[in-house]
């Protein structure tokens, strides 16, 4: 184990609050991809679909709001590309850092605010909101940690939030 | 266009929604990983499933049972339902040959200092006798007929 339970290095309590690996999206959000979603759970809302209604309510077509953390997730190949981003970077440094290799996401919430358009080209970063004390649970001994990963569109305005609650933790035996 | 939906007056604490049940396929499976660009292999490699993740064949994955959630919500709403927050655990995992049924409740039903209409809701989704996952949503609607949550901006809209 790389670091004591009891204590959080100091470059770690640093990233609190500290906005981290801004990203902006790779493409613009596009309307095929709305389609792929929407046909994997075929979901008929007109919003996406019928550009009459779209109109009337939305002032045009826009992305189903669930897919916001879609529009970051690579594609599997890229030209000159060596290695791949993961997603809540966040998380993977923590686990990396409190020498903690096991870990389970325990809570998604998402708010959505702007709707997410067509045409938009999106930009993230992810902020640590806290690192708990030591905790054990019936997977092991670790740390609760709070994550979220804000998304904006190319105009500033929030188009909404993640927020995940993570546990790193060590098995059984290795938790000490 | 003629309105289509629900409206605050008309939903009431304690209402059900109606069961949404869906078959599922490795075809189910393998769509939802490829429209949210997840290449990981145990949602589209049943040998890496079994021999990897110890699960008895690819399963679905977090956007997916997200996308699955907005559906099942605006089915219910209409179109002018505007998703404000949406919360949920994954417990456990679903697999090809599941048959997997999504059930809600309104716990209650509100408006905001802005004037805009939400119902907040309790949802699950079942496998058998098994929650796999469990969610709670808060879904703006319009208050009236003339009404549109879509309108609101800024200050207005408070989710």
């Amino acid at each position: 184990m790389t670091t004591p339970m009891s204590e959080i290095p100091d470059d770690v309590r640093g990233w609190i609050g500290e906005p981290r690996y801004e990203t902006l999206g790779e493409f613009d959000v596009e309307r095929g991809y709305v389609f792929t979603t929407c046909a994997s759970v075929e979901n008929g809302n007109p919003l996406f679909w019928d550009e009459k209604a779209a109109q009337e309510i939305t002032g045009g077509f826009i992305a189903p709001p669930s897919m916001i953390s879609v529009w970051f997730r690579p594609h599997y190949w890229a030209p000159d590309r060596t290695e791949q981003a993961q997603p809540l970077q966040v998380h993977f440094d923590l686990k990396e850092r409190l020498g903690l290799p096991e870990a389970v996401m325990t809570d998604n919430t998402i708010v959505f605010r702007e709707p997410v358009r067509p045409g938009d080209r999106l930009k993230t970063w992810q902020v640590l909101r806290s690192i708990s004390e030591p905790k054990t649970t019936k997977l092991g001994t670790g740390r609760f940690w709070e994550i979220d990963v804000e998304y904006v569109n190319q105009k500033g305005e929030s188009v909404g939030t993640e927020s995940y609650t993570g546990f790193g933790y060590r098995r059984g035996e290795d938790a000490k | 266009m003629s309105f289509d939906g629900i409206t605050l007056e008309g939903v009431r604490a304690g209402d059900a929604l109606p069961e949404l049940s869906v078959e599922v396929s490795p075809t189910t499976v393998v769509l939802g990983a490829l429209a949210s660009r997840d290449w990981r292999p145990m949602h589209h490699d049943k040998d890496f499933a079994q021999n990897r993740n110890g699960t008895k064949h690819v399963f679905v994955n977090t956007p997916h049972n997200a996308a699955y959630f907005e559906r099942y919500i605006t089915d219910w709403t209409g179109p002018r339902g505007r998703l404000g927050r949406i919360r949920f655990r994954m417990k456990d995992s679903v697999f090809p040959d599941d048959t997997m049924v999504f059930h809600g409740e309104v716990t209650d039903v509100r408006k905001d200092d802005a004037g805009c209409g939400w119902v907040d809701l309790a949802l699950r989704l079942t496998v058998g006798d098994k929650t796999t996952t469990e969610c709670t949503a808060s879904v703006a609607v319009p208050v009236g007929e003339d009404d549109n949550p879509w309108a609101r901006r800024g200050d207005d809209w408070q989710p």
